[in-house]
């Protein structure tokens, strides 16, 4: 049914906030190792459509499926079962979430935070995995350090950290720099640009156009709670088909 | 207009320059008025034969008064692990989004923080004209064990049931005021780690509402500490009933009152010792 190649397979997604459709029937198929950033103005819908993929929403209609795997449902026949929550949670295991506002715990240390996932590891090897990764963020001496005391950019570094932990599949970043003040963006880029490189399966949801057209593999413009163009960056950003996609690249562009 | 062009004529050096505080005299008066009302209640506590310091003196270590401050701190810590354990269990159904569990919740804490206490004990400790045998059996069903409810529920089991479910209903929310003030978005971040429910109740959010919680929960302990006095309508021996008996026997009312007073004093000064511990443990993460 899925292909090899394929990380993710969005199917016919529908969702709705009372009488708003946020999500208006997507469909899109993401390459294992590919990078994806997904434009769009506010409300368009960028957002629920990346939280659809580890099921911290529902969807009404339609399918995502991770790895070839169903998530959030079981499929038996033609009908979905939903999962209990137990199951969901094991599934999410295996799909990292990068957050706007970082949502790192602030009662537990930076290294604390990265092991709190790796419950079923022994104690010295979660500890060795959280470092290494820190190391990998360029926070290793900040391990013993809360929250608090951290830069924004540096708790959205840990948070990367975090969402590695698990060796995940696929990360997914929900507009990682948006709440990070100028000078702090690049630092979080950076190390965005290095798991990029080293072959991570990421979704990006951003409003960093450089980013997308130097990091992206594809890039998908929603508007209205639909896709409008996908396509290799020099496509979507330098000869978009849409006038809405023209008009939002020059409002993000000026 | 003059002014500014002869400051500007002799600019002093401004490392010459001294800063004079501001005058406060009425700071001053204030003080002093305060402090001679202190001295005359002060000055009457040691003069005023009323006080009986020699009585006093006589009864704070006396053997039954310290067997009733048993009993008021055994009533105290009881009623309050009973209690916070009936508000863990309250608070989340309350929160629930099972509409059974919820209704439940709210109905318990709508009815016990309407009863009064003292109201509550003499139902409790009344049971038997109500229910003359209790029994475990088949809900609606015939009964397996039979209980006479007199010999089960004695007036200090009666004390403590009333005293435990009184407190349960003001834990419930305080326990829902601590996890409601706790952003929903690190519950988010939890499961989107996969981290499992209990856990994340456990690990993440209980220790971040234990902030919230904590103060209202101190402030709680030591209105129950306070409240044990009213158990007093069922003739248990704790601090108030004891001093009473003491008083009843003597008459000497002043100062067996103070007896028990001082050592409700004390025993919520060493409370109020143990919140600035425990608060500071829970504190983690968000000093400086």
């Amino acid at each position: 049914m899925t292909k090899p190649l394929t990380m993710v397979e969005i199917r016919g997604v529908h969702k709705s906030f009372g009488s708003l459709e946020v999500l208006q029937g997507i469909d899109l198929t993401i390459e294992k190792g590919s990078v994806t950033v997904i434009l769009g103005p506010s409300g368009s819908g960028k957002s629920t459509l990346l939280r659809t993929i580890n099921h911290l929403e529902k969807v009404d209609r339609g399918h995502v499926r991770v790895d070839g795997e169903l998530i959030g449902y079981r499929q038996d026949g033609d009908r979905l079962y939903e999962l209990h929550e137990r199951h969901v949670l094991k599934q999410r295991a295996g799909i990292g979430f990068v957050f706007q506002t970082f949502n790192l715990f602030p009662h537990l240390t930076v290294l604390e935070n990265v092991t709190e996932a790796l419950l079923r590891r022994p104690r010295a090897e979660a500890k060795q995995r959280a470092l290494d990764l820190l190391d990998r963020v360029g926070l290793a001496d900040k391990a013993a350090a809360y929250p608090r005391q951290l830069s924004g950019g540096q708790q959205q570094r840990v948070a990367i950290a975090r969402a590695l932990a698990l060796d995940p599949k696929l990360v997914l970043f929900d507009e990682p720099t948006s709440a990070l003040d100028p000078e702090l963006v690049g630092e979080v880029l950076d190390v965005m640009r290095d798991l990029a490189r080293a072959g991570t399966t990421m979704i990006v949801v951003t409003h960093e156009i450089g980013f997308a057209r130097e990091a992206a593999d594809s890039i998908v413009f929603l508007d209205g709670g639909r896709i409008l163009e996908h396509g290799p960056p020099a496509q979507v950003l330098d000869s978009p088909v849409h006038d809405r996609t023209r008009a939002f690249l020059s409002k993000v562009l000026s | 207009m003059s002014v500014l062009s002869e400051a500007r004529a002799a600019p002093p050096a401004a490392e010459t320059l001294t800063v004079v505080p501001a005058r406060h005299p009425w700071r001053w008066v204030g003080a002093a008025a305060v402090l001679v009302l202190v001295a005359q209640f002060a000055h009457g506590l040691v003069t005023n034969p009323g006080w009986d310091w020699g009585t006093f003196a006589g009864y704070f270590f006396e053997r039954s008064v310290m067997q009733a401050l048993l009993i008021t701190v055994e009533l105290t810590f009881a009623g309050a692990v009973l209690g916070f354990l009936g508000g863990i269990v309250l608070a989340p159904m309350r929160l629930s989004r099972n509409p059974v569990l919820r209704s439940v919740s709210w109905t318990y804490i709508w009815v016990f923080r309407s009863v009064p206490l003292i109201v509550q004990l003499l139902f409790w400790a009344n049971l038997g004209y109500l229910y003359d045998s209790l029994q475990i059996g088949v809900p609606f069903g015939p009964g397996l064990v039979h209980f006479a409810t007199n010999s089960l529920v004695s007036s200090l089991g009666a004390a403590l049931i009333g005293l435990a479910l009184h407190e349960a209903a003001y834990a419930a929310e305080i326990v829902r005021a601590g996890i409601i003030s706790v952003d929903q978005r690190q519950l988010e971040a939890a499961a989107a780690l996969g981290i499992p429910r209990l856990r994340q109740f456990r690990r993440i959010l209980l220790p971040q509402a234990m902030r919230a919680i904590l103060p209202s929960a101190a402030n709680e302990l030591v209105n129950l500490l306070k409240s044990t006095s009213v158990v007093y309508v069922l003739a248990i021996g704790e601090l108030f009933y004891q001093v009473q008996v003491v008083y009843g026997r003597n008459g000497r009312v002043v100062p067996l009152l103070l007896v028990a007073t001082v050592w409700y004093v004390i025993l919520t000064a060493v409370l109020s010792v143990f919140q600035h511990y425990v608060e500071r443990h829970f504190s983690r993460g968000w000093r400086k």
